[in-house]
């Protein structure tokens, strides 16, 4: 079944085509992310605004791409939450009416589901069931994953999200936004022995993440020194330590609660260098199996839409014809496949 | 000239069968359930009609001003069911159809067109009823305070119609003075309207790719740069 992707979630437009024996045979992104960085954050009304002017260019180059013909297209998915309101709104509205008017089934994809299954489609994909880390700028959790739509949430964050303290980090670094990647740069620089910051809730059993403190100790940190460049990558390699460190120790230990052997780490978080050796490190020691998604897949894309929407679709779900977005969606009340 | 006509720029949501100058309408009073509504309308619309999808001719869109939302579900759908089938847009004013109701239905020679556009202003255009009937912008469309409403392209007497005469009635009739005859009350936007004004800009080629179906929002300031 060759299947249509669409991903509107938040800043960036991703649209792939998926096929069932094929595999990906097209995918574009267009990020939004100079709009936003004036902004210092993500405008929803600019997000939504862009993606209307840039999703269906963006599906006449997939489809050229793919080299398909469109009426071989068997059905369409598209991101319906969690996310911006606005922004999910304009890919359903054009996704459920491609689908409507080509008269084929459409299914509205939850977009951590996606996340949590891009790393199927790498060539060795982890079998089910294995632990899920899903860190990104919006989103901090540790899910069991027992099959296609069978979630079980192990912990998330309280607060802010991983990616979104690297991002408040870097702002009062100065180092701009979305400032997560220059962070890690800066890290790079830094000496490792200078400042210990704190790793937030390792002390306490529990799987749930709570990351707004670091910041703030970082705020505290760099307003009691005078602020040179080594200041900053000194308090850049200690910010993100402490978060690979409680990276690590959660994971560690929701792979022991679950007994489980396998480990797949997805999000845009999941692409920084520091995270994923910690997270290599911790697996070799312990003798479970890592999987990452390709670095493109880490982030938003369409491509994870396709393919989990085109399991679903295989399966016989599909929607009605109602535009579906939800800004917030309980992984768990997904059906299963 | 067969089209189907999308308008969901206010709480009403509104689609339209037009066939050469015949239009079937559902119009819905029903705030944020556009998203759910308007693909099972148009569905209906076609199978009381009997009409395949693929004789369709072209889209009509209302492509605002109105909710920014609701604009962007009216052009997202107009976009993807223009694409699926490679057919053209034509794009029309929310504030153009609500004039082209109230000229219908009262014969005015002006109206003056006024939606709430929340935070304290309104999306407010003067028309003019042209020699076949059909409203004709006079100057531009705005987003403005009600205190600022401008009647004076106006040579003559016109109805008020939309919700911003429904918030601000006081205040607009009041700078209307002597121009205002009448006003409709509980009018929303129709899709009947956009698709008799959509046929008349899809024959004359004013009718754009499905790309370039996108909304008009009027207000552009949505965002504040955070200083230095």
């Amino acid at each position: 079944m060759l299947v249509l992707g669409i991903e509107t979630s938040c800043d960036e437009t991703g649209v792939a085509l998926y096929d069932s024996s094929k595999g990906l045979l097209a995918h574009r992104l267009y990020s939004q992310v100079d709009e936003h960085a004036m902004y210092g954050g993500v405008v929803p009304e600019i997000a939504s605004r862009d993606h209307l002017r840039k999703l269906l260019p963006l599906v006449r180059e997939v489809l050229a791409a793919g080299g398909v013909r469109r009426t071989a297209i068997g059905g369409i998915a598209y991101t319906a939450g969690p996310g911006l309101i606005g922004a999910l709104l304009v890919g359903a509205a054009v996704a459920r009416s491609l689908a409507w008017a080509w008269s084929v089934p459409a299914i509205a994809v939850h977009h951590m589901e996606g996340h949590l299954l891009a790393p199927l489609l790498e060539p060795e994909p982890p079998e089910f069931p294995f632990v899920a880390l899903l860190v990104s700028g919006g989103h901090t959790l540790l899910v069991e994953v027992r099959g296609i739509g069978v979630y079980q949430v192990l912990g998330e964050s309280l607060d802010d999200a991983a990616g979104e303290a690297f991002d408040k980090t870097a702002k009062l670094l100065g180092l701009g936004y979305p400032g997560g990647p220059a962070l890690a740069r800066l890290a790079e620089k830094g000496r490792a022995e200078r400042f210990h910051f704190p790793r937030p809730m390792t002390d306490r059993p529990g799987l749930d993440f709570s990351f707004s403190g670091l910041k703030t100790h970082a705020l505290n940190v760099l307003a009691a020194l005078p602020g040179t460049p080594q200041d900053k990558a000194d308090i850049a390699c200690a910010f993100q330590a402490a978060i690979v460190d409680t990276l690590v120790l959660k994971c560690r230990r929701a792979m022991r609660e679950t007994g489980l052997g396998r480990l797949v780490v997805a999000g845009g978080v999941s692409a920084n260098q520091a995270v994923r050796k910690g997270l290599q490190a911790m697996a070799e020691s312990e003798r479970y199996r890592v999987y990452f998604p390709r670095p493109e897949f880490c982030t938003d894309n369409g491509a994870m839409i396709a393919f989990a929407g085109c399991w679903r679709l295989r399966a016989g779900q599909f929607e009605p014809s109602a535009i579906e977005a939800r800004a917030r969606w309980a992984m768990e009340t997904l059906t299963a496949v | 000239m067969i089209l189907l006509a999308i308008e969901t720029a206010t709480e009403a949501c509104s689609a339209a069968l037009y066939q050469d100058g015949a239009v079937l309408e559902r119009h819905e009073v029903a705030p944020r359930e556009h998203n759910r509504l308007i693909l099972p309308m148009l569905e209906s619309l076609l199978a009381e009609a009997g009409m395949a999808l693929g004789r369709v001719d072209a889209i009509a869109v209302g492509r605002g001003p109105g909710s920014f939302t609701g604009v962007r579900i009216a052009a997202g759908v107009a976009q993807g069911i223009a694409f699926a089938l490679d057919l053209p847009v034509a794009p029309v004013s929310t504030l153009a159809a609500l004039a082209d109701e109230a000229i219908a239905e009262t014969g005015c020679e002006y109206a003056f067109p006024c939606i709430d556009a929340r935070m304290g202003e309104v999306y407010f255009a003067v028309y003019r009823r042209d020699a076949e009937g059909y409203p004709e912008l006079l100057g531009q469309e705005r987003v403005l305070a009600p205190g600022r409403v401008d009647f004076s392209s106006a040579a003559g007497t016109g109805a008020g119609t939309g919700s911003g005469w429904a918030t601000y009635r006081a205040c607009l009739s009041g700078l209307a003075g002597g121009r205002l005859d009448s006003v409709l009350s509980g009018r929303f936007p129709r899709a009947a309207a956009v698709a008799r004004l959509g046929a008349r800009i899809h024959a004359r080629g004013g009718s754009v790719p499905p790309e370039q179906a996108l909304p008009v929002y009027l207000r552009d300031d949505v965002a504040k740069k955070p200083k230095p």
